[in-house]
């Protein structure tokens, strides 16, 4: 399908843009940080299998519940299994699911979004309603009835966790549309004998990618959050794959008995993901409205 | 007058006002050392296009100029007061009570959940204390009387009133307090031409009956030509000719000025030439070094492009910054 | 029906049905409407420059999006070169949009803002598969160079953001002359523009005129601009002409109360000429509740009982010379 490609030479054309970062102020500094500590975790997990002391998930590697120490860095959980292995190379479930749920949403979310609300009329009505419903629900209960309904895995978690958000995109998506619709750059293109997708591809779309963008970023960093809360109820993967999520289930029944390190460690990496996701977000949409306004 | 003027007899006196914008993109001088004098009773006009400085030039009077804009230097005295030294309790004061300002769009200026009756007696109250609201409320029909609308709309909300009424309720309010000067800043843009010179004939009446004096900022040269006494034209945030409107119209002196009464119909006339202004006014981030019209300029000569020509008095009360008029200076 | 005739218009109507609030859809069943524009007839002729003039709301600029087809007519036919162009379903009607071009106000908003200016001037070659890559290329810069902005070269990969108004305004019109059309509609091309400017893009279209053959349709509210540029005029007043004509006679003589007055009250640039407008009571009523007869008498210093039943028709006291007003005759 020719979009996406379309879609990501133009995110391309914005990160060019992007170059002169740290000219801009508070909002270049917030995407700088925000995508240094995105890259450094996707790095991280990346090179994890070269740089981790022990295999994440060989059992008694070391003694139950150690404190950190020299041997593990972090300490090791309930199975003797080194927590710092487990963290260099726990966020890659994550990566996968939140990548994978941002792509599907992107997919059906925005072709969606793009033809109900330029349409107008019932198509409009009735996707509205749709998604009005869906958006009602609180995401991370509906999340979890999905993926009780899909079962575990990675893919069946990115579903799920793209069925709460397309809501999102789609609002952002139709509000854009909508003032693009009334703009005089629409009608000229209806008068110089432009076809609706034409409009839709060229006109449109190329003008709501920045809006896009800022709802992906915001999509990632909730789904590192939610597949975190899915896997903590159960419904992620299964033991055999190492993953933050895991650990928080298993370092939370720790806490009580004073093993601190089991959480901790993973839980801040989940926050440092989220938070750096977050950022960009945060930057990228600070950056790009006052652009706008000009 | 010469540039720098602190005779106390008039009733506003501008000195050497710079005005500029700190942007993310670098610093915009829009208004450099501009001075000017404004006298009872007297309407003064300030023309000029987009970029000009006149807004700017207007809402520095009353010390309202947006962020990221701020004086950078010059006096203003009102009445003989020094307006920038003012502490800012005693610039509330000034604002509607000694200067008011009709602002341009008559649409986001009153607040919409408010009733207009509502309007008045909070301006009124805030600078008038003492008085109570009937008194605060009979003044306000005055007013209406004044401007022409029937007393029963003051029970209104802003969006029951048409473009042309809400503008005069505008013109009431900057008038409640009986204030010394107005400023109208482009008071008919958004108002079509009948209802527009209506507007324009009433500030006219107004200023002559309650004695105040008239700034009229505007885009139009020919609505400054035919209602102000005085004129100031500007570019690029210089005042590049200030004159009488009739000195302005028979003797023209800046190209400037000569290439926008050219470039302007004149519905009186039939099978007119008209003249366009080579070029487009500068980037005020990077403007052109000397006169900052030289690059438009048909008679640009050499010093033009090094250094910014000062103004020339050509005649009494007809200044001009422009080289060619450097041998004409009346010495008084 | 004469053989210079390019564009006529019949009794074209487009009314908007007014949004009722919910409570509002219950309890009443009549519809309202705002009625932009209420049976307007004109014709105009090859190579002539047409003025629609009127103050806002009148509408003017709605009228021009009817002629050429960005809104469908409540009812009402438009005539391009003798064919009807009302009946022609909307895909056959493409055709037609190389002919029957648009100049939109707002040149901040009339560009694309994502497209270069080579991609936005070239983009209606590709629409109506004509001319394509260095073929289209070699086009835009030849119409580019046109249109005054020169060298091309520099202007084709800049973004609209880069320019200036004049320049995005001539890019515009860039886009609509590509197709080499035979009639443009220019709905107030000028008037968010710098004054001293106006000229030049007024004085530009002029010349493109001769050069392509062209015929306008000018919108605009500036009876000044409209007296500049125009051949014939045609004055509007809440949804109908009111009077139009050849532009001399009507200038030097004006009939109906409406332009009168507008003519009195428009500002001239000359000190000397204190002019006495003549004063109208009230404003512009509005478009959804007409008032009864003449829609003018709320507002016409001469209106009698007459005027607040029948409402006038458009016709000719002179050769090209017509007016709505019942004292016409009279006159």
């Amino acid at each position: 399908m020719k979009k996406p490609v379309r879609k990501r030479s133009s995110f391309n054309n914005q990160l060019l843009k992007i170059g002169s970062l740290s000219k801009r102020g508070l909002a270049g500094w917030l995407i700088i940080v925000g995508a240094i500590l995105v890259i450094a975790i996707i790095v991280m997990t990346g090179i994890s299998p070269w740089i981790r002391p022990y295999d994440p998930i060989a059992i008694n590697v070391g003694p139950i519940l150690a404190p950190p120490s020299n041997q593990h860095l972090f300490g090791t959980n309930d199975l003797g299994q080194d927590v710092f292995s487990r963290v260099l190379s726990g966020g890659g479930v994550m990566l996968q699911v939140s990548l994978l749920s941002v792509i599907v949403c992107l997919a059906i979310g925005v072709p969606l979004g793009l033809f109900a609300s330029y349409a107008g009329g019932i198509p409009d009505r009735v996707v509205g309603l749709v998604m009005d419903s869906l958006y009602a629900f609180p995401g991370l209960v509906l999340a979890i009835a999905i993926a009780a309904m899909l079962g575990r895995g990675v893919i069946n978690m990115a579903l799920s966790i793209a069925v709460v958000y397309i809501p999102s995109y789609f609002r952002v998506i139709r509000s854009q549309v909508l003032s693009i619709k009334e703009t005089s750059y629409i009608e000229a293109a209806d008068a110089i004998g432009a076809r609706n997708r034409t409009i839709l591809s060229r006109y449109v779309l190329p003008n709501i990618v920045p809006s896009i963008v800022v709802v992906a970023t915001v999509n990632f960093a909730d789904a590192i959050l939610t597949a975190a809360g899915l896997t903590f109820i159960g419904l992620g993967v299964p033991v055999t794959v190492p993953d933050w999520g895991l650990d928080l289930t298993s370092g939370q029944r720790l806490l009580t008995s004073g093993a601190w390190w089991v959480i901790s460690y993973p839980g801040l990496m989940i926050i440092l993901l989220a938070l750096g996701f977050t950022l960009m977000g945060e930057g990228l949409s600070e950056m790009l409205n006052p652009r706008l306004e000009q | 007058m010469n540039e720098e003027t602190t005779d106390e007899s008039h009733l506003l006196t501008v000195n050497g006002l710079t005005v500029e914008y700190w942007t993310r993109r670098g610093k915009i001088r829009a208004v450099e050392n501009a001075s000017l004098t404004l006298d009872k009773q007297e309407t003064l006009g300030v023309v000029g296009e987009s970029g000009s400085g006149k807004s700017t030039l207007g809402m520095s009077l009353i010390r309202l100029v947006p962020y990221p804009g701020r004086i950078v230097s010059g006096d203003i005295n009102l009445e003989g007061q020094n307006i920038r030294k003012m502490k800012d309790e005693e610039m509330r004061d000034v604002r509607g009570r000694r200067i008011s300002y009709v602002f341009q769009d008559p649409m986001t200026s009153l607040n919409p959940v408010e009733k207009i009756k509502d309007h008045f007696v909070e301006l009124i109250q805030t600078h008038e204390p003492k008085v109570s609201k009937t008194q605060a409320l009979e003044r306000a029909n005055q007013l209406f009387r004044d401007v022409g609308i029937q007393e029963e709309r003051i029970n209104d909300y802003p969006h029951q009133l048409s473009g042309g009424m809400r503008q005069r309720v505008m013109i009431a309010l900057a008038l409640a307090l009986n204030p010394s000067v107005v400023i109208a800043d482009e008071p008919t843009t958004a108002l079509d031409v009948v209802v527009q010179a209506k507007i324009l004939d009433l500030l006219n009446s107004l200023k002559n009956r309650y004695g105040m004096a008239l700034i009229l900022i505007t885009h139009d040269l020919s609505i400054v030509l035919q209602r102000s006494d005085k004129i100031i034209v500007m570019y690029a945030g210089r005042i590049v000719e200030y004159a009488s409107s009739i000195d302005l119209y028979s003797s023209t002196q800046h190209p400037y000025s000569q290439g926008l009464l050219k470039s302007i119909p004149n519905i009186e006339l039939t099978d007119q030439k008209l003249e366009a202004i080579e070029g487009s006014p500068p980037d005020l981030l990077n403007p052109p070094k000397g006169c900052r019209f030289w690059p438009r300029c048909s008679f640009a000569m050499p010093e033009c492009r090094m250094e910014e020509p000062p103004l020339f008095e050509t005649k009494k009360n007809h200044l001009v910054r422009c080289y060619l008029y450097k041998d004409e200076t009346n010495d008084q | 029906m004469t053989s210079d005739e390019i564009l006529r218009v019949e009794h074209l109507k487009k009314y908007f049905p007014v949004e009722k609030g919910f409570l509002e859809r219950l309890l009443t069943s009549s519809r309202r409407f705002v009625k932009a524009v209420d049976d307007v007839s004109f014709s105009i002729n090859k190579g002539e420059v047409f003025s629609l003039v009127g103050e806002s709301g009148c509408g003017k600029s709605t009228t021009g999006r009817l002629v050429v087809r960005l809104i469908e007519p409540t009812s009402g036919q438009v005539f391009f070169e003798q064919q009807n162009i009302t009946e022609i379903e909307k895909g056959a009607f493409r055709e037609y949009r190389r002919k029957l071009q648009i100049i939109f106000q707002d040149p901040y908003a009339s560009l694309n803002p994502r497209m270069k200016v080579g991609q936005a001037v070239g983009h209606p070659l590709e629409i109506h598969h004509l001319e394509k890559g260095d073929e289209e290329r070699k086009k835009v810069m030849e119409i580019l160079q046109r249109v005054g902005l020169t060298p091309p070269e520099q202007f084709i990969n800049l973004y609209p953001h880069q320019l200036s108004g004049g320049q995005r305004q001539r890019i515009a019109m860039a886009r609509s002359l590509i197709l080499n059309p035979e009639f443009i509609v220019a709905d107030e091309p000028v008037s968010m523009i710098d004054v001293s400017l106006r000229t030049t893009i007024i004085d530009l279209m002029l010349e493109l005129r001769k050069e392509f053959d062209l015929t306008y349709l000018f919108i605009t509210h500036d009876l000044a601009i409209a007296k500049y540029i125009s051949n014939r005029i045609a004055i509007m007043y809440l949804g109908k002409i009111v009077e139009m004509g050849d532009k001399n006679e009507i200038f030097s003589n004006p009939m109906h109360p409406y332009t009168q007055a507008l003519m009195s009250s428009i500002p001239v640039p000359n000190p000397e000429r204190r002019r006495e407008a003549i004063e109208l009571k009230g404003e512009v009523s509005s478009a959804i509740d007409i008032p009864k007869g003449c829609r003018f008498n709320p507002r016409c210093p001469y209106a009698d009982e007459k005027c607040r039943t029948t409402e006038p028709e458009l016709i000719p006291v002179k050769p090209d010379h017509f007016i709505a007003c019942l004292k016409a005759e009279v006159k």
